[in-house]
């Protein structure tokens, strides 16, 4: 046993010193803890993006794709589907896309990165039902344009670039996902890729 | 018998916590209905602990085997039906005997000063049985599980910057699936009932060290000394609570109150078993009807509502347009309750003694919460809407008027006893 007098100064530190590092050491212990709940690669490989082959698509013709467990629409769309957006302004209930369902680069009047093709996830933004694609019927829901989108299951209507109209139950625009250009032909859906 | 109790206390303070909490524990003489909701509560958590750990003996936490495991403890399991409908009916019984004995709570002044901590611990019970309720409601995995869960994570996604990750890290997956069913399975058999049972413990050790409100909301401790030993109680009190104070108008809470308290359990379980046995359901607002079907992620149900207890936040929720702000609001309403200690600066804790403005305000907060849980079980129409926001409204008025008018509230006398 030293009889020195106590050092207040060095026994504050030490208890400092341990206190930083016990609290470093449960952070550190914690870091397992609090990633294991992040998806597993299981869920990432199921979620990954999908490549989309679009060369062979016919003009007005929609293909379809799973990604995530829901349907992605591909449309390769007609010059006349195509100017029958202008005219639709007034009818819609978001027509610049200034709700996120889009990213930045598809927030334009075609809603898309290519004027010609349109990706959407086919879900209904109002409780989630598939629409369908109405290439040249949908004059009878709506009077202005040839082509469009309809949901069966409470009526809600959307335009050929995906913008919901007004007086339906959904709430905002088809979601358009990320998505970028691998070359003319291939399209990669579920990543904005360098382009973003 | 006498030597066995005898060579425990030696051991370990046996005698001296049955008469602390139990035999010689103070309680105001004058408890009144309002007053079983506590030992109420306590019942329904021993329903929820026991019948859940016998439904975990036969049901299977996965995507692919949750609804089917329901499904054969309801058929196939001797008494599995009875057991998996205690546990739905004890959920919701929970949250009416809670709700009634947070009300008493407000209406006797039992979070005021010095109670403010036990009004807190009380407060952080309801919390994580709110987190318990809505994670153990999807573990049947049906419809309604399924997109009830849905919303209530997509929640989370209204955050700024962090919201989609957020969402994505409590899902464990892009969508719900197996790993969120896995991780909710766990929070709510372990993780939340050890939680919930240890701020039960915080509750009751916090109420027996300020000693429990009453009706008049007056108190029963009185300075050492001041009481003529004529007007004591005839009952012998443990010398912890009799040491500072002299107590008056009080009786041991054991046997009395617990005989009292059986009788209410009594009638509390008639109730029990007439929905347990004839409307375990409660017309589909125990158990909603799109839940006796399995999950289906590729189909929402015509009408996504949550269950009752839930709906007066909800319909908070949706009152609001901006999806932000609408949570920040169903969050506002619960931190409201929490601060209700400091919002209520009167002096007077019993409605009995309050003023008319006081008396009003309650009444109008009542009619709020009910009317709002009303319509947070109808469809959002304009006219809902707008209802939902009048009272929305009122709902947060009475806290803002209380703060304002509590202080200077024009009270009755206040008796100096109980009763004579």
């Amino acid at each position: 046993m030293s009889n020195a007098p106590v050092d207040q100064g060095r026994r504050r530190f030490l208890t400092a010193a341990t206190t930083v590092v016990g609290a470093a050491g449960a952070a550190a212990v914690a870091v397992p803890f609090i990633t294991s709940w992040n998806p597993s690669e299981k869920a990432k490989n199921a979620g990954a993006p999908v490549e989309v082959n679009i060369g062979k698509a016919e003009p007005g013709q929609l293909v379809r794709v799973e990604w995530r467990g829901q349907p992605v629409w591909v449309v390769r769309r007609t010059p006349a589907m195509l100017q029958s957006l202008e005219s639709l302004a007034g009818k819609l209930r978001d027509p610049n896309s200034d709700e996120p369902q889009q990213p930045e680069y598809a927030k334009n009047i075609y809603r898309s990165r290519k004027e010609e093709f349109f990706v959407a996830v086919g879900i209904c933004t109002h409780l989630g039902c598939s629409p369908q694609f109405l290439d040249k019927t949908f004059g009878e829901y709506v009077e202005g344009t040839e082509s469009g989108f309809f949901c069966p299951c409470h009526g809600s209507t959307f335009d050929i670039a995906g913008r919901v109209f007004q007086g339906v139950p959904a709430p905002y625009n088809l979601v358009v996902p990320p998505h970028y250009f691998i070359n003319d032909d291939v399209i990669l859906i579920g990543e904005d890729g360098e382009q973003a | 018998m006498k030597k066995l109790i005898a060579w425990f206390d030696e051991r370990i303070p046996l005698t001296k916590t049955w008469n602390i909490h139990l035999a010689q524990y103070p309680a105001p003489k004058n408890f009144n209905f309002w007053y079983l909701f506590g030992v109420l509560a306590t019942l329904v958590l021993v329903n929820q602990i026991i019948t859940g750990i016998w439904l975990t003996m036969n049901y299977v936490p996965t995507a692919e085997g949750a609804f089917a495991s329901v499904e054969y403890i309801m058929r196939d399991i001797d008494g599995g039906w009875i057991l998996r409908y205690m546990h739905s009916t004890g959920a919701s019984a929970f949250f009416v005997v809670v709700y009634l004995h947070m009300f008493r709570g407000m209406m006797y002044g039992s979070y005021q000063k010095p109670r403010e901590l036990l009004w807190i611990f009380g407060m952080l019970i309801f919390l994580v049985l709110m987190a318990e309720a809505f994670m153990g409601y999807l573990l049947p995995w049906g419809q309604m599980s399924y997109w009830g869960a849905q919303v209530i994570i997509s929640l989370f996604g209204a955050i700024p910057y962090i919201g989609d990750d957020l969402t994505l890290w409590i899902r464990g997956d892009y969508v719900i699936s197996g790993a969120t069913l896995n991780r909710f399975f766990a929070l709510h058999v372990i993780a939340l009932p050890l939680v919930l049972v240890i701020l039960v413990f915080l509750h009751i050790i916090a109420l027996h060290e300020v000693g429990s409100n009453n009706p008049e909301g007056i108190s029963i401790k009185k300075p050492k000394g001041s009481v003529p030993d004529s007007e004591k109680p005839k009952f012998e009190f443990h010398e912890r609570f009799t040491k500072k104070y002299d107590i008056v108008d009080a009786i041991p809470f054991y046997p009395y109150y617990i005989v009292k308290d059986l009788v209410g359990i009594g009638i509390f379980l008639a109730f029990f078993c007439y929905v347990l046995f004839f409307a375990p359901a409660m017309g589909g607002f125990f158990l909603e009807p799109p839940n006796f079907e399995a999950a289906n992620p590729l189909k929402t149900p015509a009408h996504i509502a949550p269950v009752w207890y839930f709906t007066p936040f909800y319909a908070i929720l949706r009152a609001v347009p901006d999806k932000l702000f609408g949570v920040i609001l169903m969050f506002a309403a619960i931190v409201f309750l929490f601060l209700l200690p400091w919002l209520d600066r009167c002096k007077v804790r019993s409605i009995r003694y309050r003023g008319t403005i006081h008396k009003v305000n309650l009444t109008v907060f009542v009619i709020s919460f009910v009317v709002l849980g009303y319509l947070g079980v109808k469809p959002a129409t304009e006219v809902y809407t707008f209802f939902a926001r009048v009272f929305t409204f009122l709902y947060f008025a009475f806290f803002i008027f209380l703060w304002f008018y509590s202080k200077h509230e024009k009270t009755q006398p206040v008796p100096e006893r109980i009763t004579k």
